[in-house]
């Protein structure tokens, strides 16, 4: 890791002054970034911590939204009464994350902006294969290679990666908003939107570094806060399909949030994880599914037609079928508390 | 809008006063230096281990203000004015060992040990924060702690009978 100046924020403005110089990277839990810097993903010549700032604390409910401040751990917000009450799905996301000893580190902020877990990525310097994200132009090597893990949807053929994060994935299907703060003011971006895929991230920025834009938060931007919306008499749900119980990324993922009277749905909306560079909303299933009965039939014939414009790769088509399924299940999961 | 009154120093070496085991070290770090090198290299607690140094193997863990967290993660600057506990710090004065340590020794917790003292420390965070109430919840609440030897019905079963032998010692 190389060496880097460091101060600490004590405040938004500070941070965000400290961000417009080039060059420097901001550090909250530090699980990723300390990473990235041993890799040399990223080698800031200077990182500004705004650890110790307190506008950017707590998780509060206005009695509209969950207000979830950037640097809530994500065990701060698993284990918060009034997200595990309100974003089940959230909580659940959360507690599902690493592990315990990196979720009392790991913050809720900069969690959504982790990058790919692909293993040609996460290599050391100097990078010994093709991988744009990390040479911009050197091409893909698990388009070609190993990429059972990789995307279904929305890639490119300059990369094949999905985003890792549970969190996001929740997020998404709740409507969630995230308040940025930058040199231009703040504003607020919908966390269905908050990530790119590879081929959105063609169309915003066709340079050479495209393909490090995974998110639409800009250069010098920090996440100051999410707002979830709650809505009485909704339920929602997460379900995690990985290789281990405990500790381990998702193969798939898949978020859902349901209304119903009895046994019929009166509004259902689901996202898919890592099957993607972002959280996958499904909006084709989420009006099929409204008026229909609850039942793994119907459920599993919109989310399976929904899904009907996939791309999976040589080695990856069992994603879309894990993805559908987790899909239904989440549904379910999320109909069981109603 | 941001305030530009301030602008930030950055500094390449940063004063810090941290309570280790009990004890105030005061000491100037770099700040790309970890939590665990310096609790190595600097004040010589080797107690926690360098595995994987990612964030994947769990066995530097210690206690920063009483929540476990991987050293190797943790930038030492981050932990100025906390309270750090490492497994040497576990056992009382008199080198009576904490009861956690017991029960590990006691129900044969380990084989090679590299992986003990991050175990212990996750542990006795696990039992604090009431995770240690069935084999399930302990599983999954010590899942951040990998033992390659797979001691983990003994680990399992450690921790449950500390966690109750504690509470029963706290009536």
């Amino acid at each position: 890791m190389k060496d880097f100046g460091y101060a600490r924020a004590n405040d938004v403005g500070e941070a965000v002054t400290a961000l417009a110089t080039a060059g420097t990277a901001v550090i909250a839990g530090g699980t990723e970034l300390l990473n990235w810097m041993r890799l040399g993903i990223t080698e800031p010549d200077q990182v500004v911590d705004i650890g110790g700032v307190e506008e950017l604390r707590g998780i509060d409910f206005d009695g509209d939204h969950l207000v979830i401040g950037a640097l809530a751990t994500l065990n701060d917000v698993e284990g918060n009464f009034l997200v595990q009450q309100h974003a089940a799905a959230l909580a659940s996301a959360c507690r599902q994350a690493a592990s315990a000893q990196l979720r009392n580190r790991t913050t809720i902020g900069g969690n959504v902006l982790q990058r790919t877990r692909c293993p040609y990525f996460r290599t050391e310097e100097p990078v010994p294969w093709p991988c744009n994200k990390r040479a911009p132009g050197s091409g893909c090597a698990s388009l070609h290679g190993r990429h059972e893990r990789q995307a279904v949807l929305g890639w490119t053929d300059d990369c094949v990666a999905v985003q890792p994060s549970d969190p996001a994935v929740a997020l998404a299907v709740l409507d969630a908003e995230v308040d940025v703060v930058g040199r231009s003011g703040r504003r607020s971006i919908s966390m269905r939107d908050f990530h790119l895929s590879q081929a959105e991230a063609a169309v915003l920025d066709n340079g050479p570094d495209g393909l490090q834009r995974e998110n639409r938060l800009d250069v010098g931007e920090l996440i100051v806060a999410y707002r979830v919306p709650v809505h009485d008499g909704e339920q929602s749900a997460y379900v995690k399909v990985r290789q281990r119980a405990s500790y381990e990324y998702a193969i798939v993922s898949a978020a859902a949030s349901l209304r119903s009277a009895g046994s019929t749905i009166v509004s259902a909306r689901v996202a898919l994880g890592s099957v993607a560079q972002r959280p996958w909303r499904l909006p084709q299933a989420e009006q099929a599914l409204a008026g229909q009965p609850l039942t793994r039939e119907v459920l599993t014939a919109a989310v399976g037609a929904a899904l009907e414009d996939a791309r999976p790769l040589p080695n990856n088509a069992y994603k879309v079928a894990m993805a559908r399924n987790a899909a239904v299940r989440a549904l379910l999961m999320a109909g069981a508390d109603l | 809008m941001p305030d530009e009154r301030t602008t930030l120093e950055f500094a390449r070496e940063i004063d810090v006063q941290i309570t280790v085991n009990g004890e105030d070290v005061a000491a100037r770090v770099s700040p790309r230096t970890t939590l665990l090198d310096w609790l190595r290299e600097s004040v010589g607690l080797t107690g926690a281990k360098k595995g994987c140094n990612e964030g994947a193997c769990g066995t530097c863990t210690v206690l920063v203000d009483g929540g476990r967290m991987n050293g190797c993660l943790t930038l030492v600057v981050q932990c100025d004015g906390r309270t750090v506990t490492t497994v040497e710090g576990l056992a009382g004065m008199g080198g009576e060992l904490h009861p956690v340590q017991q029960s590990f020794l006691h129900h044969d917790a380990f084989q090679c040990g590299y992986c003990t003292p991050g175990q212990l420390l996750s542990a006795v965070a696990c039992i604090a924060e009431g995770h240690a109430t069935d084999e399930a919840t302990v599983r999954e609440w010590m899942s951040g702690n990998i033992c390659r030897c797979a001691a983990y019905p003994q680990i399992t079963a450690a921790v449950l009978a500390a966690g109750a032998g504690m509470e029963e010692g706290s009536r």
